[in-house]
């Protein structure tokens, strides 16, 4: 799969996130594994190490396994003041993980995010991405569970 | 922004029965230095937050003597990560087109053929529509091939940020784009002379590209006539927290913090007391009443010791606790440093210590610890290589100068 994905790409430096993005993108456990770095440093001609430090940098990109579906909460301070650590709590219960963990099934994982650029409608998420906004306990359970459902058809 | 809600962001033909891309047919006319001395005539200043005048930063670009004959490149800063601002989404979200525009008639100016727009990942809504704007232009031949009269084509091509705050200072951001962690580099070189591979690159704001075509169509005197002297022109401002009606406003330069919050956002909500408004962002300043009839402009807030920043205003009801605020951004930053220079590093830590000790210690002298603080801040401002440890001192600064005795 990863060489098919690669072959889009020029094979120059610059083009490393937008690579790293695509590969996690299209893995179902939202990850960049160890052997795909391997494989995109020999691609770009560059060194492991090079690659493994943006992947470590950059928030949105994880060396280990998440879940299929990231939840991205925003905890800026306009979403705090809204009431972000409430439904931070309700999410934790809801889906019986702590923050930055992933559930048994392997369907979500929980995490913050620094502003998402929606202060207008705080407090706000992404599900991986797809944006929810205004959300509260009610919309909560209903956007996980649809979620739930759908998976099981 | 004055097509937004009016035309369908992603027809191309609706932006051009708006009277789009009449602008870049009229510099085409023009010799590039004179478009050059247009923008610079118009007084516009970067509307990313730092107020740096673009005519002069255009200038610096086609001055720029390039000693191997390297390409020049012009980027688009759409990694808007300022906390309470979100003016570059609504510009790509309601008017993507515009922004392309600007783009062109400034590559045009400067002789660059290569130009990237990078946007943050998470702005999925923002990412898509952008797309299918450089897919109409592609196709009506604005891009990508060369415009009629000219030697002049420009390809565009989007690049995704991963979730860095530091990413949409210019030269992390470069950084980032060629394909690095987002580390600041040592400036000067500035962009201009040593961008993106080493090349002079023009880099702006979303909003400052938006206000381009306006003031080619309409000229610099035009322009001029909003805003103030020193801040000419309109600005989208972002009114978030506790007002009846949250949102974005475009409003012309000068206009002042009570029109904005009274008029236009619908006032404080449930009609509580203002206590403090957040000018900025995250990288901003508390301001209390006393700033209220101030005219919004980069320098008359200066004398304020305010910022107006990229236009972010967070406003707060007397129930919020000021505290907790600054504890938040103080955190903010310590997060997001990125830990090459030791004074923002260390300092980041620090300064979030000095404040958990405050909450622990009830009886402390709160006043004397803010105050050093203040000074821990002054010193990472003095020392670090980029913006991001400059600033620490803007929050503490002035929650020093107008909340002291609330602190």
């Amino acid at each position: 799969m990863i060489k098919k994905l690669l072959n889009k790409y020029p094979p120059t430096k610059d083009q490393l996130l937008m690579i790293l993005h695509d590969i996690q993108n299209n893995r179902p456990d939202n990850y960049v594994s160890v052997s795909d770095m391997k494989e995109v440093a020999d691609y770009l001609n560059i060194t492991l190490s090079s690659v493994y430090g943006v992947v470590k940098y950059y928030s949105m990109f994880s060396e280990e396994p998440r879940g299929r579906y990231i939840i991205r909460l925003c905890k800026s301070p306009v979403c705090r003041m809204k009431g972000t650590f409430d439904i931070l709590n309700t999410l934790e219960k809801m889906l019986d993980v702590e923050m930055g963990e992933t559930t048994h099934d392997k369907l979500f994982t929980l995490e913050t995010s620094e502003c998402l650029g929606q202060c207008d409608n705080a407090p706000v998420m992404m599900i991986n991405e797809k944006l929810y906004k205004n959300i509260d306990a009610y919309k909560l359970s209903n956007i996980i569970r649809s979620i739930r459902s759908n998976q099981n058809q | 922004m004055k097509n937004a809600g009016k035309i369908n962001p992603l027809s191309i033909s609706e932006y051009q029965s708006a009277g789009g891309f009449s602008a870049l047919k009229e510099s085409l006319k023009k010799e590039p230095k004179q478009i050059i001395q247009t923008i610079n005539d118009s007084g516009l200043r970067g509307r990313g937050g730092a107020g740096f005048p673009t005519g002069m930063k255009g200038r610096f670009t086609d001055e720029a003597v390039c000693h191997y004959c390297g390409p020049k490149y012009i980027i688009c800063n759409a990694d808007e990560g300022e906390p309470g601002t979100f003016k570059d989404r609504v510009i790509m979200e309601q008017d993507p087109h515009l922004m392309i525009e600007g783009m062109l008639i400034s590559a045009f100016s400067i002789g660059a053929q290569k130009g990237y727009i990078y946007i943050r990942a998470e702005y999925s809504e923002s990412i898509e529509k952008v797309k299918k704007a450089l897919e109409n232009c592609y196709k009506e031949g604005y891009l990508g091939k060369k415009l009629p009269g000219t030697d002049f084509s420009l390809d565009l091509e989007i690049r995704l940020g991963a979730g860095s705050y530091l990413c949409g200072e210019e030269l992390t951001l470069l950084e980032s784009l060629e394909g690095k962690r987002g580390y600041p580099r040592i400036k000067p070189p500035f962009p201009a002379q040593k961008g993106l591979f080493g090349c002079p690159t023009l880099i702006n704001n979303v909003e400052t590209f938006a206000h381009i075509p306006y003031i080619i169509e309409h000229g610099p005197e035009n322009y001029r006539k909003f805003g103030t002297e020193k801040s000419p022109g309109t600005k989208i401002f972002t009114i978030s927290g506790d007002v009846e009606k949250p949102g974005y406003y475009e409003t012309e330069m000068g206009v002042t913090l009570r029109e904005l919050i009274e008029d236009m956002a619908g006032g404080i909500e449930d009609g509580e007391d203002f206590q403090p408004a957040v000018l900025g962002g995250a990288a901003g300043t508390f301001v209390d009443e006393s700033v209220l009839d101030t005219p919004m402009g980069y320098d008359t807030l200066k004398e304020k010791e305010a910022i107006l920043g990229s236009g972010a205003i967070m406003v707060l009801d007397d129930s919020r606790c000021l505290f907790e605020m600054l504890y938040d951004i103080l955190k903010f930053f310590q997060h997001e440093s990125c830990g090459k220079c030791v004074p923002c590093r260390v300092g980041t830590t620090q300064l979030v210590m000095m404040m958990d000790q405050i909450k622990s210690q009830k009886n402390g002298n709160r006043e004397e610890m803010l105050e050093k603080m203040k000074n821990e801040a002054e010193y990472m401002a003095a020392n670090s290589l980029c913006p991001l440890g400059a600033s620490p001192i803007l929050p503490l600064a002035s929650t020093y100068k107008y909340f002291k005795e609330y602190f």
